[in-house]
């Protein structure tokens, strides 16, 4: 489903991806783990070719993405879902327009967004909030919500950036419940993330990137002995994220105090 | 069809979410472009002058002595026909030349009335095609028998040209200029409109939407900016200039014996070129302010 071929990608001088070989096959759950700056984020990037590889082949769904031209990004996006550690739902926009919007902009009929919008929040137990706005929501919610706008194009691929970022233990441990039942729906999941608990609980695939290298793809445990460094910098990325979104809100409002 | 009705639907939503900025952006186009179209006017007239002197000058007048006969003049107008570089050659009498005096003074024609005798000499008239010739042929000319004096503009054309076209180059500039700034003063309005919508575009396009998907409402709402500025430049332009017209029309002839261009006419062929000017404006002020925002 995803595949790299001696993958190399630089930022000027610091290598952020060096020589990475790795196949994500149909229907895997795949971890991905690794300290901040390790090159999870590129590896990301490229997939959605965000950014273009210095070297070597990315593909995905038999799709080189690397050879694509600007023109076919737009269609190589409609074949992934993301979902990310902020959610970025849109606040001017309920829950059913939030997940709408994600069919309207590919141009699908407003018959099929109709029946597939309530299908997919029943499927993420959210229906019943459908005419909420985010900030009426719980984070667990939103983050439903978000899933719910990722996978309602019905994306053969689902990426998930640190989706349990921003949750408590056991709203992350519903998410995760969420992401296994769509796996088992034969959605290819990636998943970014710190959480040590719950990547030894999954017991799925893990790739752990260091220094722009895989230095470890086997199934089981998070396997960091310095977990504790990681998950600090977890947090810090949540106060990080939360600090953001206050300093945007009050910029909505018009700045001051 | 859809897409086209949202996006249209969402330019408009956007322009009153930030009607503020609109409206002033608006309001400097508008100025820019009732700038642009006096620089515009003022090229068209010169240029209108300058043909209508081309036209009147490119010739070059014998008059003749009272005493030649217009048999002698048929003389001078055979061999001057015979000569490269001339169009046409013919005999102008002074009751000719008076009518078209009159007609030149317009109102003021009755004044002329009042002379008794008619002052005016008979003429030859030497349609010039090739002006570089023209030189040698009025030698030529006043070389002639009976001709009392030669009337010769070349100087007048020569000078007159390079003015027309210092002017028209000078325009052309300063449109330019006031082009770029517009765009520039649009590209800012919709990059706020872009920032305000930022997290919306970053969606759309994890989502898939194509660029032109994402860039349409900011496209339109540049085109709308864009064509209202026009419109009321284009208004306020042609509701002034008709009025200078009016006021100072029958001077300017009187005064440099031309017609300033009609009002009706001017403001019909320059509504489109500006209203086209507001779309290409807008447009392009939208497309470079999206540039940074649909790489990647």
């Amino acid at each position: 489903m995803i595949v790299f071929e001696n993958v190399t990608k630089r930022y000027k001088s610091n290598v952020a991806l060096d020589n990475v070989s790795v196949k994500i096959n149909k229907g895997d759950f795949v971890f991905l783990v690794g300290p901040s700056g390790a090159g999870k984020s590129t590896f990301i990037k490229l997939i959605l070719k965000e950014i273009k590889a210095d070297k070597g082949t990315v593909k995905v769904k038999d799709i080189d993405v690397t050879k694509l031209s600007a023109r076919g990004v737009p269609k190589l996006r409609r074949n992934i879902g993301i979902v990310f550690q902020d959610f970025r739902l849109l606040p001017k926009k309920t829950v059913y327009e939030n997940v709408a919007f994600a069919m309207e902009i590919i141009h699908k009929p407003r018959k099929l967004i109709k029946k597939d919008v309530p299908q997919v929040l029943t499927m993420m137990g959210i229906l019943d909030k459908a005419n909420k706005y985010p900030d009426e929501l719980s984070a667990g919610e939103q983050q439903r919500v978000a899933i719910a706008r990722a996978i309602v194009n019905k994306p053969r691929i689902l990426i998930a950036d640190e989706p349990t970022g921003n949750l408590d233990p056991n709203t992350a441990w519903e998410i995760m419940q969420l992401l296994n039942d769509l796996n088992q729906h034969g959605i290819t999941i990636l998943m970014v993330t710190h959480a040590k608990d719950i990547v030894d609980k999954m017991g799925k695939r893990v790739i752990a990137i260091e220094d722009g290298k895989i230095v470890r793809d086997e199934f089981g445990m998070y396997g960091y002995q310095e977990a504790l460094a990681a998950g600090n910098e977890s947090a810090f990325d949540t106060i990080s994220v939360n600090r953001r979104r206050t300093i945007k809100r009050r910029f909505r409002r018009g700045g001051g105090r | 069809m859809r897409t086209l009705f949202y996006t249209i639907k969402q330019s408009f939503i956007q322009f009153g979410r930030n009607f503020n900025m609109s409206i002033i952006s608006i309001f400097a186009i508008t100025c820019m472009m009732m700038i642009l179209s006096l620089f515009f006017i003022l090229a068209i007239n010169v240029n209108a002058a300058a043909e209508t002197v081309k036209g009147e000058y490119d010739s070059i007048e014998l008059f003749l002595l009272d005493e030649t006969s217009e048999e002698d003049a048929q003389v001078m107008i055979d061999d001057m026909k015979k000569q490269e570089g001339v169009a046409d050659a013919y005999y102008k009498t002074k009751d000719e030349a008076m009518a078209e005096f009159k007609e030149r003074w317009g109102e003021n024609g009755y004044l002329l009335d009042s002379l008794e005798d008619n002052p005016l000499p008979n003429s030859v008239v030497i349609q010039i095609a090739d002006l570089e010739k023209a030189d040698a042929l009025a030698e030529r000319a006043s070389s002639y028998e009976g001709v009392e004096d030669v009337k010769y503009y070349k100087g007048t054309v020569d000078k007159l040209l390079r003015a027309t076209r210092f002017i028209q180059i000078s325009a052309v500039i300063i449109m330019i200029f006031l082009i770029i700034v517009s765009i520039i003063i649009v590209s800012n309005t919709i990059k706020l409109t872009v920032f305000n919508r930022s997290d919306e575009i970053s969606i759309m396009k994890y989502v898939g939407a194509t660029n032109w998907f994402i860039r349409g409402p900011f496209l339109v709402e540049g085109i709308i900016i864009g064509v209202i500025s026009a419109a009321i430049a284009v208004g306020v332009t042609a509701f002034a200039y008709d009025k200078l017209v009016d006021a100072v029309g029958d001077q300017v002839y009187s005064m440099l014996s031309m017609p300033m261009v009609p009002g009706d006419f001017l403001i019909y062929n320059f509504a489109w070129i500006f209203v086209a000017l507001g779309v290409a404006v807008g447009s392009c002020g939208s497309i470079i302010s999206m540039r940074r925002f649909l790489n990647a």
